[in-house]
């Protein structure tokens, strides 16, 4: 029971989170065009689609086109599984170094999404649940909201292929 | 040759894939809808074909829609993207229907990835009308013969012609 290596600065700790973060996210053409980023909260991952004209998929109304959101969400499924992955790499010290290369993206094997209500030209939040991640397959939730939390402009559940892991 | 996943034709024989080509100016109007939704032009979305309840969309490869830069194949989402735009076009194009829908829900299954450099053709049927909802499946394929990259299924809101708003 001795010998309890003291704590990390939790400067050091929050830098390298971010690192992993970043590096996971900025891998992915799609989501920088689209103009999603994360906030991270301890483990927890909100993903903010800013909202751009270039979005829109009806003008009339004017309303985030369905392709976008549907994509929002995958976007936000696929990093939050990948992330709740990685998270467990990093606190076990496995991935300390990061010049470790991550592990590909999970694949998505089907995603469906319900479309609550439109999406407004406004910015928009998801975040993702994984309610089951195994060695080969995983399953996830994801909600999205625009200006309340409780009122959801969509959701999906997704089935994920895990990738390869030595 | 047969293709098992190829959209069937409605039991009307109307939607037949590529059989009943829409009048030129039908075409030319449909298409200038598409092309006026900010986020199908931008990704270079381009009608190809419409019909009684059909239509057949296509979207170029393009660096910002990659999903996975280690392989360039592009992003799931964008494929959703793909299905949605052709699918609501296939419910708007139902000769019973008033030009206007959103989407309820919308399932993609991913057969396979999408070769790097290639165009994806989605090709969309609206199969079943009731008096408020529209039932679509659609296909999407790259320029490779057999497993299409993926399929869809999805629900619309359907508002039929003359009826009178609720």
């Amino acid at each position: 029971m001795s010998g309890r290596p003291k704590p990390e600065p939790v400067q050091v700790v929050k830098e390298r989170r971010d690192r992993a973060l970043k590096r996971l996210v900025e891998g992915v053409p799609y989501s920088q065009f689209l103009g999603i980023s994360f906030d991270r909260r301890g483990d927890e991952l909100t993903g903010v689609l800013r909202f751009s004209d270039h979005l829109i998929g009806n003008p009339q109304v004017p309303a985030i086109h369905g392709g976008v959101t549907a994509s929002f969400l995958e976007v936000t499924a696929l990093i939050g599984l990948s992330w709740s992955w990685l998270w467990d790499e990093m606190e076990n010290g496995r991935l300390a170094d990061d010049t470790v290369e991550l592990p590909r993206l999970p694949k998505t094997i089907d995603f469906t999404v319900d479309y609550l209500r439109s999406g407004l030209p406004r910015d928009a939040y998801a975040r993702a649940r994984v309610n089951r991640r195994g060695r080969r397959y995983a399953s996830v939730h994801v909600e999205a909201w625009q200006d309340h939390r409780d009122r959801l402009f969509a959701a999906a559940t997704g089935h994920f292929l895990m990738p390869d892991t030595a | 040759m047969t293709d098992k996943y190829r959209p069937r034709p409605t039991p009307t024989g109307a939607a037949e894939a590529g059989q009943s080509p829409a009048h030129p100016d039908i075409v030319r109007i449909a298409r200038q809808f598409i092309e006026a939704i900010p986020f199908s032009n931008d990704v270079g979305m381009r009608l190809e074909q419409i019909g009684d309840g059909f239509a057949q969309i296509s979207m170029p490869y393009s660096e910002k829609l990659v999903g996975d830069p280690a392989t360039g194949v592009i992003h799931g989402g964008a494929v959703s993207a793909l299905m949605d735009t052709c699918g609501g076009a296939a419910v708007m194009a139902h000769p019973d229907g008033a030009a206007a829908t959103a989407t309820l829900d919308l399932r993609i299954d991913y057969m396979r990835a999408a070769r790097p450099g290639q165009r994806i053709m989605a090709t969309a049927e609206c199969y079943h009308v009731a008096r408020s909802v529209a039932f679509m499946r659609a296909v999407a394929r790259d320029e490779e013969e057999g497993t299409p990259v993926a399929t869809a299924t999805g629900a619309f809101t359907f508002e039929r012609k003359g009826a009178r708003a609720p």
